[in-house]
């Protein structure tokens, strides 16, 4: 047994906010041990320290067919961020996208214990899981990208709403998947014929149906499964001026459905063409009017980005926008993705105005448990950019030193200047724990409530925030102490968490039959096997 | 008495079709449905009974072998892994745990194949495709350095010249196929266009189309051995195609001018998705080739030729890759994985590894063996052992075993290996 004894205590899913309490772990949980079973356990003198959760990520790219194409496409990215190897962990390189070891040390090494790898495509689900198997500490699940799937749409286009939903949860269940994903819904179908969707009611070449109508039955489908997340959505019209206003068509289109809008800020801009400026403030109220919505920002963080996105067209156009280097790949019949790296400035216009719209999506949707802190990384910037971020919202002036050194044109047409919100240490447990677990369904992640996974952070309270979360004293992962004072101290496994929804097994003579009609895998090898999860747990529906 | 096993996959080439039927009897494979010729052998030919290992041509016992291996690495101050591609990823996975553990050095068979596709691929980006988007939507078919006839032999039945597809439901009928080589070959004969490039000159005709298709005007009447005119129209045609595929191999790979070569060929498809869609696919040798890429660059960031030597990996084509390594007679210890460098490497090379303490995995007899202080007959994957494989277009594929393992795996010798061994 091990006890964490007079910490100051932030646990919001339990409303405890900077109380002295003692919390005690046993077999990997939360526990509420009598007096007799707390003597002579291991314990931590945490007076004074900052008790929390473990950080929980909704959203980042950390493995996979994407990220590792990344990796292999920038080795200018890895120069010069190596780290040796030591006696207990692994050597690795990296700086926007580390090799798995190296992520898993420097979630760890950063508090966090839960990461939500955010998009995979399921014809190369088995190679995620691969990775996934050499990302050490951290708990993962894997968002499946749905949302220019064939199978899905010719559903949709004959009415057969049934037959759709029996299909995810098979395709859930033989990609060991988490969540359904959404990208572009119909846009990356398109852009294999080298189009897009510009808008909800755009017709998906050769299925005839609509981005409204794919959003909309994957919400239903969502639901009937009783999923522990939502639809994980990736809006229309990425990166574009003037897409504010799709997403909030998009947030509408829901029609009160549950879903969870992602990086918020690459889809916020007001403006057209090529006069871009920030369309927070429009989304934010949107947001605001809809409690069946939660979203992450995908803050910009300034210096070196891969972006990489399921987006096929977005990452085709920002090829022909910067002349940089470009990979593009095409999932038989399941969607694609793009890949080009970036540098953001502040004194590049276009980048200053992202940086200012996710600043102020942050500043102006007022429910934290509906707000969470990513950088969709490695596409804003990367995730060890967090507790600059943290730094950025709890404290007003360091908020006015940057805006100073972004371009003067962004910052004169900026609300931000005049947004004097500061997060409270409360609240940034919220946007980086307590509510993505909420948001995610992982009743046992992200509060510190009895049978809670014992994933603790433990912070020295500082005035300097970014110092603060950058390097907490105590990393506890399953009970284990695995960080010390921003060191990895204890290499262990993570577990892939997954959803098993139940459905009616009719439906795979339809989807065998389209699997000798479209695709060049068997159906009968396509499915990953247990050998790939040897570390799981399952995540129940309801 | 037989039985029948099926959606088998055949890890001969980077085409891993998946859809043989294997019939097994008695502990050996007896008949292969679906396989093409170069697949066969590796199926009928594979005897899977319990080897010993030798050490110094002796047979010894498992646990003397690993220790001698172990006491071998140890000694050496630049080791050097290689070979991967014909092993799983599981076991590559292990090879660069080693590699990390000693501070060797660790390169797969791609330094000495698609190598260079990889520096265009860093140089110039690369779109790309499934194989399934070839079946199913590609119009135009393009082959340049390759001759998938003979070297992938089911390539054309099953993903870009004759398949019926969503969009090509008339399948040879719905494509237009085009051969760039520098002879006239078994693949050229399948195809609507043969374009004969004189040697060497790939990079000239590259640059060309790229020239013409960016409207250029072009003073010479041929290029390459090739009119002038037959290039502007193959130039109208890949703008005016739906979706098109170019698929290359090692005549651009591997001759004068490589990266240089593919980081055109790269580029040229880049550009023509301003027009239409067009995707490229390096047509990779060996069965999990790309899978060797692939846990690279997970595990060190570099897809090959990599140095562990200063405690973290470093990248180095030229400087690490294993035959130029040897060739300068830098290595003193190698330990070959699933391949036989002393058959294919060029003679300074061979020689080099000849010289020094050498530890061989492999599931076959091969010369690198012969000469090898250390063999260590290992299972082979697809076979007698399960893993994970990646496709030539990086679909990871579950190779199931077929017969009862006699053998252990090259996971489970490298993990006894990772044991032995003292961390440098």
């Amino acid at each position: 047994m091990l006890g964490i004894l007079n910490g100051r205590v932030y646990d919001p899913a339990h409303g405890v906010e900077n109380e002295v309490r003692d919390i005690w772990i046993e077999g990997g949980k939360i526990v509420t041990p009598g007096e007799e079973e707390q003597r002579g356990a291991e314990t931590i003198d945490a007076s004074g320290l900052v008790v929390m959760p473990g950080g929980v990520d909704i959203h980042s790219h950390i493995v996979g067919a994407k990220v590792n194409a990344g990796r292999k496409f920038c080795p200018e990215d890895h120069y010069d961020h190596a780290r040796a190897r030591t006696s207990l962990t692994r050597s690795g390189v990296g700086y926007t996208t580390p090799t798995t070891f190296l992520t898993g040390y420097l979630y760890t090494e950063m508090g966090y214990t839960t990461v939500m790898e955010a998009a995979t495509a399921p014809l190369v689900a088995r190679h995620t899981h691969e990775e996934l198997e050499d990302t050490p500490v951290i708990d993962r699940g894997i968002f499946v990208t749905m949302g220019n799937n064939h199978f899905i749409m010719q559903a949709i286009h004959d009415g057969a709403q049934e037959r759709a939903r029996d299909y995810v949860a098979w395709l859930l269940q033989a990609t060991r998947g988490y969540a359904i994903k959404v990208v572009n819904p119909g846009g990356v179908e398109n852009w294999k014929w080298g189009q897009n969707v510009s808008g909800l009611d755009d017709e998906v070449i050769g299925f005839g149906v609509t981005p409204r109508q794919i959003i909309q039955t994957l919400g239903w489908i969502n639901d009937e499964l009783g999923l522990p997340h939502v639809p994980h959505i990736h809006g229309l019209r990425l990166g574009q001026a003037g897409n504010a206003k799709t997403m909030v068509e998009t947030i509408e289109a829901l029609e009160g459905r549950r879903a969870h809008f992602c990086h918020l800020q690459f889809l916020s801009y007001g403006g057209h063409g090529t006069h871009m400026r920030s369309g927070a403030e429009q989304v934010a109220e949107a947001v605001n009017a809809h409690p069946n919505v939660t979203v992450d920002v995908g803050q910009l963080v300034f210096g070196p980005a891969t972006t990489m996105t399921s987006d096929g067209p977005l990452e085709h156009r920002l090829h022909e926008l910067t002349g940089h280097k470009w990979l593009n790949d095409d999932v038989e019949g399941e969607g694609g993705g793009g890949i080009v790296p970036l540098t953001y400035q502040p004194r590049n216009m276009v980048n200053a105005i992202q940086w200012l719209t996710g600043m102020e999506l942050f500043m102006l949707i007022d429910d934290p448990w509906r707000v969470f802190l990513t950088t969709d990384h490695p596409n804003g910037g990367p995730f060890f950019y967090y507790p600059q971020i943290i730094k950025l919202l709890m404290d007003r002036d360091y908020r006015a030193e940057m805006l100073a050194r972004l371009h003067p044109r962004a910052r004169k047409r900026a609300l931000l200047p005049d947004l004097d919100r500061e997060y409270s240490l409360y609240e940034i447990a919220i946007i980086t724990r307590a509510g993505t677990a909420r948001a995610l369904g992982l009743k046992n992640k992200g509060h510190l409530g009895p049978g809670a996974d014992a994933d603790v952070t433990i912070y020295e309270e500082s005035a300097d925030r970014e110092a603060m979360f950058a390097r907490p004293r105590y990393v506890i992962k399953d009970g284990q102490v695995v960080a010390r004072d921003g060191q990895l101290i204890h290499e262990q496994p993570g577990r892939t968490l997954y959803v098993n929804p139940d459905y009616d097994p009719g439906v795979r003579t339809a989807i065998k039959e389209h699997f000798k009609r479209t695709y060049t895998l068997s159906f009968e090898n396509y499915a990953v096997q247990d050998e790939y999860l040897p570390h799981s747990e399952v995540v129940p529906c309801t | 008495m037989s039985i029948e096993i099926e959606n088998v996959v055949c890890t001969f080439c980077g085409c891993l079709c998946d859809d043989l039927v294997a019939e097994v009897d008695d502990g050996r494979i007896v008949k292969v449905k679906k396989v093409c010729s170069n697949g066969r052998g590796l199926f009928e030919h594979y005897d899977p009974q319990a080897m010993p290992p030798t050490v110094d041509g002796q047979e010894v016992s498992w646990e003397e072998a690993i220790s001698r291996a172990a006491a071998i690495l140890d000694a050496a101050d630049s080791p050097i892994i290689y070979g991967l591609s014909s092993t799983a990823t599981e076991a590559q996975r292990k090879a660069l745990k080693l590699a990390d553990r000693l501070g060797a050095m660790i390169d797969t068979t791609s330094s000495v194949c698609h190598g260079p596709s990889g520096l265009a691929m860093q140089a110039v980006g690369e779109p790309t495709c499934t194989l399934g988007e070839v079946r199913n939507r590609a119009d135009l078919i393009l082959f340049w350095g390759c001759n998938p006839a003979e070297s992938h032999q089911r390539h054309f039945s099953r993903y870009s010249v004759t398949p019926k597809g969503t969009l090509t439901p008339q399948g040879r009928r719905d494509r237009t196929v085009v051969v760039v080589d520098v002879r006239p070959t078994a693949s050229t004969r399948a195809a609507d266009l043969f374009l004969q490039v004189t040697p060497g000159a790939d990079y000239e005709v590259l640059t060309t189309l790229r020239a013409l298709l960016k409207g250029e005007t072009i003073a010479a009447e041929s290029v390459g051995g090739i009119p002038l005119g037959q290039l502007q129209a193959l130039v109208e045609q890949m703008k005016e195609c739906r979706f098109g595929v170019v698929h290359m191999g090692m005549g651009l790979t591997q001759t004068r001018g490589r990266d240089m070569n593919v980081s055109e060929i790269f580029a040229l498809v880049a550009d023509l998705n301003h027009y239409t869609r067009f995707s490229v696919i390096p047509m990779r040798g060996h069965g999990n080739v790309a899978g060797g890429d692939q846990v690279m660059a997970w595990q060190s960031g570099y897809p090959f030729a990599v140095s562990y030597a200063r405690g973290y990996p470093r990248y180095g084509p030229g400087e690490f890759s294993t035959v130029d390594v040897l060739a300068r007679g830098e290595a003193d210890a190698a330990l070959i994985i699933a391949s036989d460098p002393a058959a294919h490497f060029p003679h300074a090379a061979a020689q080099h590894l000849e010289r020094i303490p050498t530890i061989v995995l492999d599931p076959m007899p091969t010369l690198t063996a012969k000469s090898a202080q250390v063999v260590l007959p290992t299972a082979c994957y697809g076979l007698d052992a399960a893993g994970t494989a990646y496709r030539m277009d990086a679909v990871p594929i579950r190779l199931r075993a077929i017969l009862p393992r006699q053998r252990p795996t090259d996971e489970e010798v490298l993990d006894r290996i990772i044991e032995a061994v003292q961390p440098c």
